[in-house]
């Protein structure tokens, strides 16, 4: 499989670029995170104290790799808000917005696959131009807009059933208040399945009208099979790009969604770093944001090399 | 408008017949008027038509099957065998499926784009003995799928059921085609242009299969096509098809040597003969017999009106050799490890006409796309009036450029839809910068008349243009800046006979007029007495004979040649 190793180096090429592209924006952040940290009244030698204990005072290029090795091993840095580690405090971030990410997914991808095949079978009838209004109209509107539309349907007034925020006690797991993860997740689903839905339709469309999708029907093979056997592995592959932009979108988009529903995931983690300058925390989760990109990008190569045989048995003959 | 059968020469009861069908789009147009045939067991019948002429519609009807915007307005079909007494045509779409793939088959024209490509072939086979409950378990399924494997003229080990299409050629891929059509036995076969695309070796050798399997197993063949040289081998009976309506029908024998209607004669005068006896197109320029003219490959008469230097009956071939307008020296060019072309060396004399033959895959398009300098990666040399051309068309000045242009395979994707023909043909006029918008436009005009289209095409959008006027369209465009060489690339292979035969009329006619150089790429040999004096047989990258066409085609110098040439289907 050289051509997985390949992808997979690639990717670790772009990581590392991603890595100091991170670190060197957040040199480039105005003000000093000592400062910052000890506030105005802090006095000189504070100040320089604590800039060499946080290794500020090192050549970049060092301090870089100290950062870089750190990764490796799982050492995150000091979180300059808090006191204690980044990865402490993540961990339970990272679980929060996982479970909302995987909730998500697990509902807009089948649903986004079921939708757009359908679509694509009735291709100019009602069914059809109904999915694909709907999903426009959706793919229009911003998350935040879906998000305070659901919020306005479903715990004010209209119909006042779900919570319109997350409050778990601190050290209590988000998934023990399964209904204040109804919102959030439904906000995701709703913002990702058009896509994924639109570009379903389109394949499916071009699939069904390829010549092995014919001949499977002119063999006497039922449609059914046709679909599930001929059509719908040659339909996933172009689609599995679309979804893994999706799902990375979802990586960086959760933030929004979470500042809504004020939801204590990573994107919470995010806005309340920047606003304190929490430089270590920042990277940490900039790196991290891009490492899911660049990951489900890589899994959706995969998924096209492995349901092309072409690339996966090389061009012999 | 419905035609009867006049003549019926057998008895025996039809396996199949078609009766009085009609097809329309759901818009309303009406694609087949009334078209009816019998198939009897044993027995192939040629479907023979142009484009649009309603031959796939009406082979796709015989499954039951009508493809997206058509649909079934009249008649009956009759499938002996299905167990139905009635038409085909009324039962439900899953009582039709059954019936597909097993007491009807087919075999699609492109077996590249009809094979499931994540497919392993043996399982694709296995799909339809599995779906038509051939046989009781898998093994025994398997051992079906090799059988007929076997049947078709290919290996049949456990390896090779499981490759994958892409690991065949292209004839390996129709036989595989063919295979998956005859695994279950079925009665009746429906070939769509089975050997389109392919050379004629491989040609030869699906024909012969499909011979076999017929006369073997009694199976009753409708054999879609346009090319009658086929017919003439494979068909039995012929039905001729104009625009939906079966304008004659006949045994093969009465309909290609005694033909009635006056279309028939029309398409057998197009068909392009190896030995040059017919005389492909209307108008009377070089062609038939007067394509093989020289012996020497220089002294050709549109060689005479260029170069005013020369006299004509200049005693000494000599100036030939000084006379060459493009050389061509140790080509070479490599993806990875596969050598697409292996030293490539030749000359094209001025206002001379080149074949260059060869079947996909030997790499003659990779080598005029090289010579056109829109591949830059080839190590070697191309001269052209001595002066080295340097690789890739960016590094060549403009004049260079318009010396040499090219004429694409497709005139369905190499014309911008967008534009109008006067606009597309106007491009290269634009890119010297040199003349004013009324002088281009004129330049236009002269290059439209020259191809025989008139000035009202100047607006015209390719979309409102036949398959040949785009071709003459696009013919146009490579002749506004007078090149000396004109690379054309398979361009009637996507055209119908009687519009190719136009098309070489064309180019014959230019070539003399404006005595420039031609390089006719094509894989179809049949051509090379109409349209060059010299050719060149390329195959796996290397030229394995070269010379005058009347030389290489009378003494042949290398197997593959001669394999050609045994092959070539002619009646």
């Amino acid at each position: 499989m050289p051509i997985i190793l390949r992808r997979l180096a690639t990717s670790v090429l772009i990581l590392l670029a991603v890595s100091v592209m991170v670190f060197v924006a957040t040199l480039l952040l105005p003000g000093d995170p000592a400062q910052a940290i000890l506030g105005q009244q802090a006095t000189p030698e504070r100040l320089a104290a604590l800039r060499e204990q946080m290794n500020l005072n090192d050549p970049v290029l060092q301090r870089y790799f100290s950062w870089l090795g750190g990764l490796f091993v799982g050492d995150l840095g000091i979180s300059a808000a808090s006191g204690g580690p980044v990865s402490a405090l993540l961990g339970e971030r990272i679980g929060a917005s996982l479970v909302l990410l995987v909730a998500a997914s697990l509902i807009s991808l089948p649903v986004g696959f079921l939708v757009g095949t359908y679509s694509a079978l009735r291709r100019g009838r009602t069914g059809d131009h109904v999915t694909t209004g709907v999903s426009l109209v959706l793919a229009a509107l911003p998350e935040f807009v879906i998000g305070i539309a659901l919020i306005t349907l479903f715990s004010t007034t209209v119909f006042p059933i779900l919570p319109s925020v997350t409050m778990a006690p601190p050290g209590e797991a988000v998934w023990n208040y399964p209904l204040q993860l109804v919102l959030p997740t439904l906000t995701l689903v709703l913002v990702v399945t058009p896509y994924i839905t639109r570009m379903m339709r389109a394949t499916m469309l071009e699939v069904l009208d390829s010549g092995y999708v014919e001949m499977a029907r002119l063999k006497g093979v039922p449609e059914r099979q046709v679909i599930l056997r001929h059509a719908l592995p040659h339909a996933l592959s172009p689609v599995a790009q679309v979804v893994a932009i999706q799902l990375a979108w979802m990586a960086g988009g959760v933030v929004v969604v979470e500042f809504l529903f004020r939801y204590p995931g990573i994107g919470q983690a995010l806005v309340d770093a920047v606003a304190n300058r929490d430089v270590q925390v920042v990277q940490a989760l900039s790196i991290l944001i891009a490492a899911v990109y660049i990951i489900v990008n890589l899994l959706a190569d995969m998924v096209g090399i492995l349901t092309n045989p072409k690339l996966r048995t090389g061009g012999t003959r | 408008m419905s035609t009867s059968i006049s003549e019926n020469t057998t008895t025996a009861t039809p396996v199949l017949s078609a009766d009085g069908l009609r097809v329309a789009t759901t818009a309303g147009e009406e694609i087949l008027h009334g078209v009816s045939f019998e198939l009897q067991p044993g027995k192939i019948l040629a479907l023979v038509g142009e484009s649009g002429s309603g031959k796939t519609t009406a082979g796709l009807a015989c499954l039951g099957h009508f493809r997206q915007g058509l649909e079934h307005t009249g008649g009956e079909i009759h499938l002996a065998g299905s167990g139905q007494d009635g038409s085909i045509l009324d039962l439900p779409e899953s009582e039709r499926r059954k019936l597909r793939g097993g007491a009807i088959s087919y075999v699609p024209q492109d077996p590249a784009l009809s094979l499931n490509p994540a497919m392993r072939i043996g399982e694709q086979i296995m799909e339809v003995l599995r779906v038509h409950r051939y046989g009781d378990s898998d093994a025994e399924r398997r051992g079906r799928a090799a059988e007929v494997l076997a049947e078709v003229g290919l290996e049949n080990d456990r390896a090779y059921l499981g490759r994958y299409p892409h690991q065949l050629s292209g004839g390996q891929q129709q036989r595989v085609g063919i295979a998956m059509a005859f695994a279950c036995r079925p009665a009746v076969m429906v070939l769509d242009e089975p050997t389109t695309g392919l050379d004629v070796t491989t040609q030869a050798l699906v024909l012969q299969t499909i011979d076999q399997l017929a006369e073997r197993h009694s199976v009753a063949g409708l054999y879609i096509t346009h090319d009658l040289a086929v017919v003439a081998k494979v068909a039995d009976d012929v039905v001729v098809m104009l625009s939906g309506d079966v304008v004659e029908h006949g045994p093969t024998a009465q309909v290609l040597y005694r033909p009635q209607h006056h279309y028939t004669r029309k398409l057998l005068n197009a068909v392009p003969d190896l030995a040059g006896k017919r005389r492909v197109g209307s108008v009377a320029a070089i062609t038939g017999e007067q394509a093989a003219v020289p012996q020497d490959g220089s002294a050709s008469h549109a060689a005479q009106i260029t170069t005013a230097d020369r006299h004509p009956a200049a005693p000494t071939p000599a100036p030939a050799a000084h006379r060459s307008l493009l050389e061509v020296s140790g080509l070479r060019l490599a993806y990875g490890e596969n050598q697409v072309l292996d030293g490539i060396d030749f000359k094209l004399g001025q206002g001379e006409s080149m074949m260059l033959l060869g079947e996909s895959g030997s790499g003659k398009t990779t080598l005029s796309r090289c010579i056109a300098g829109l591949n830059d990666d080839y190590n070697g040399t191309v001269c052209l009036d001595g002066a080295e051309l340097a690789p890739g068309t960016r590094a060549r000045s403009a004049e260079q450029r318009q010396q040499v242009q090219y004429v694409f395979q497709s005139p369905f994707s190499s014309l911008n839809p967008r534009r109008t023909i006067c606009e597309s043909v106007e491009v290269p006029l634009q890119m010297s910068g040199k003349m004013s918008r009324k002088e281009r436009r004129l330049r236009v005009r002269e290059a439209l008349d020259q191809v025989r289209l008139g000035d009202s095409y100047l607006d015209r959008r390719p979309g409102d243009l036949s398959g040949g006027e785009r071709q003459r369209a696009a013919i146009a465009r490579a002749l506004v800046n007078a090149p000396s060489l004109l690379v054309c690339d398979e361009v009637t292979s996507a055209l119908d006979v009687s519009v190719q035969a136009s098309i070489i009329d064309l180019l014959r006619s230019l070539q003399t007029d404006t005595g420039m150089s031609m390089l006719f790429v094509t894989h179809n040999i049949a051509l090379a007495r109409h349209i060059s004096q010299r050719m060149a047989v390329l195959q796996k990258g290397r030229i394995v004979d070269l010379g005058s066409t009347e030389d290489v085609l009378e003494n042949p110098q290398h197997d593959y040649t001669r394999e050609l040439l045994a092959n070539v289907p002619t009646f």
